[in-house]
Formats: structure tokens, C-alpha cells, sequence
């Protein structure tokens, strides 16, 4: 029987560009505020490390990083196949590769966040 | 493998051919600009993990020209993105009730209405205002 990995790499592009639409603009205006000038108060350092070093908070957090990394990279893909790059294996083992690395650089980050 | 198999030629020329297909293209490399704000946030967080000093230094990289520009450009393709992705729901989410399916409008008015409460949500929580 042929064996297909799409539904693997498809579903968490499908759960991350639901998720991207839904919270990134919002979120990125939060960071653009801060760029402003007028950070918002839970971008304070008090107050966003009590908030992440919460473990409900540090699960949320890596869900939602490596859902945006993935459907991103998944796009990048298609793109770049799209585009007329035809070495998709090698492609997407480097934006594949990419998405988990910053993953996982997020999980370290939170897991050295204790609470204060 | 023994036999050579027929690859088509494939070039970048059919970008230009037809204003939809610049447009999908625009709504492709919206990845290239969430993928970069969300390693930028994983940074972040490395720096927030690192103590108040290296918090602060990365909030003042926030404010340099070239990084609010950037930003700016995510929020752009960020909100083409959802745009898009909510205007295509319908066609991933029909729902039918009885014999009837429903209106394509209110599936993604719906899916428009919850992602501006929820923008509001966040905004108002996060002391935004």
C-alpha cells in the first residue's frame, strides 16, 4: 500500500495558519506598540515573567511557536517549489529542520524561566 | 534508478502572467514574514530567560527604525494572511444544516467577527491601552 506523510506535515500547517490569522496581527501589534515607545503592560520584564513562568502559560507558548514555525516553513516550501525549486527533499528538510530548532530554542528558553 | 524520467521545465515566469497569481504569490511569502517575527519572539524570550538587562536591551531593538519597519511589514502580511485565510474557510468549513448550506458570507463573517473580539480580548489583557 503506498504510504503518504501529507496528512503529518499538512495538519499542523492547517492548525498553524488558523492559528497565525487568529493571533499573530494582534500580537505583532503588541510588539509594534513596544517599538513605539508604549509598552503594553504585560510586556513589562515583572510582568511577562510571572506570566510565562507559568507551566499552563510555557505549554501554550511552545504550541503556538511551533504552530507558527511550521505552517510558515510548510509555506516557504510550496513556495519555493512553486517558484521552480525542484529539490523539495532538501528543502523541506531545511525549513522542517528550522521550524523544530526554534522550537525547541523556545522550550529551552521557558524552561530556564523560573518563577520569580 | 535506470530510466530517466520526463522533468518539465519550470520557471518563474507565470508570476507576471495573470494579477491573481502576484497576488497568491504576496499571500505566500506572508510565511517568510510570520516565521521571522515568531523566531524573533523566540529570541525574546531567550533574553526575558536572561534576567532584566538583556529584557530591556531587547525592548530598545524593538524601537530601532529598521526593526519597526520590519514589523510593520509583518503586521501587513500577518493581516493579508488571516484576510485570506478566513475569506477560504467556507470552502474548508462548509456547513450544511438540513438540505441547505450555509451562506458562504456567514461562515467567514463569523470567523472575521470572533478575530476582531479576539484581537480586542487580547489587547484590553495584555494593557494595551
Amino acid at each position: 500500500m503506498a504510504k503518504s506523510n501529507k496528512p503529518i506535515v499538512w495538519g499542523p500547517f492547517a492548525a498553524g495558519g488558523t492559528l497565525t490569522a487568529f493571533l499573530t496581527p494582534v500580537l505583532i501589534v503588541l510588539t509594534l506598540l513596544a517599538g513605539f515607545g508604549h509598552v503594553p503592560d504585560l510586556l513589562g520584564y515583572e510582568a511577562l515573567r510571572a506570566f510565562a513562568a507559568h507551566g499552563v502559560v510555557k505549554m501554550g507558548l511552545v504550541v503556538v511557536v511551533f504552530l507558527s514555525l511550521w505552517s510558515a516553513a510548510h509555506r516557504l516550501r510550496i513556495t519555493c517549489y512553486d517558484l521552480g525549486l525542484r529539490a523539495d527533499t532538501l528543502v523541506a528538510t531545511l525549513v522542517y529542520a528550522l521550524a523544530i530548532a526554534g522550537t525547541v530554542a523556545a522550550a529551552i528558553a521557558l524552561l530556564r524561566l523560573t518563577p520569580a | 534508478m535506470s530510466r530517466k524520467p520526463y522533468v518539465r521545465e519550470m520557471t518563474s515566469e507565470w508570476i507576471t502572467r495573470h494579477p491573481r497569481y502576484l497576488r497568491y504569490l504576496l499571500r505566500e511569502f506572508s510565511c517568510l514574514f510570520i516565521g521571522g517575527w515568531t523566531l524573533m519572539m523566540v529570541w525574546g524570550l531567550a533574553r526575558l530567560a536572561q534576567g532584566p538587562a538583556a529584557w530591556a536591551a531587547f525592548l530598545e531593538t524593538l524601537q530601532s527604525p529598521a526593526s519597526i519597519v520590519l514589523q510593520a511589514l509583518a503586521l501587513a502580511f500577518a493581516v493579508y494572511h488571516a484576510v485570506t485565510w478566513f475569506n477560504l474557510t467556507p470552502k474548508a468549513l462548509p456547513v450544511q444544516l438540513g438540505d441547505e448550506f450555509v451562506a458562504d458570507g456567514v461562515i467567514s463573517g463569523a470567523h472575521f467577527a470572533v478575530w476582531g473580539l479576539l484581537s480586542l480580548v487580547v489587547l484590553l489583557l495584555a494593557g494595551a491601552f
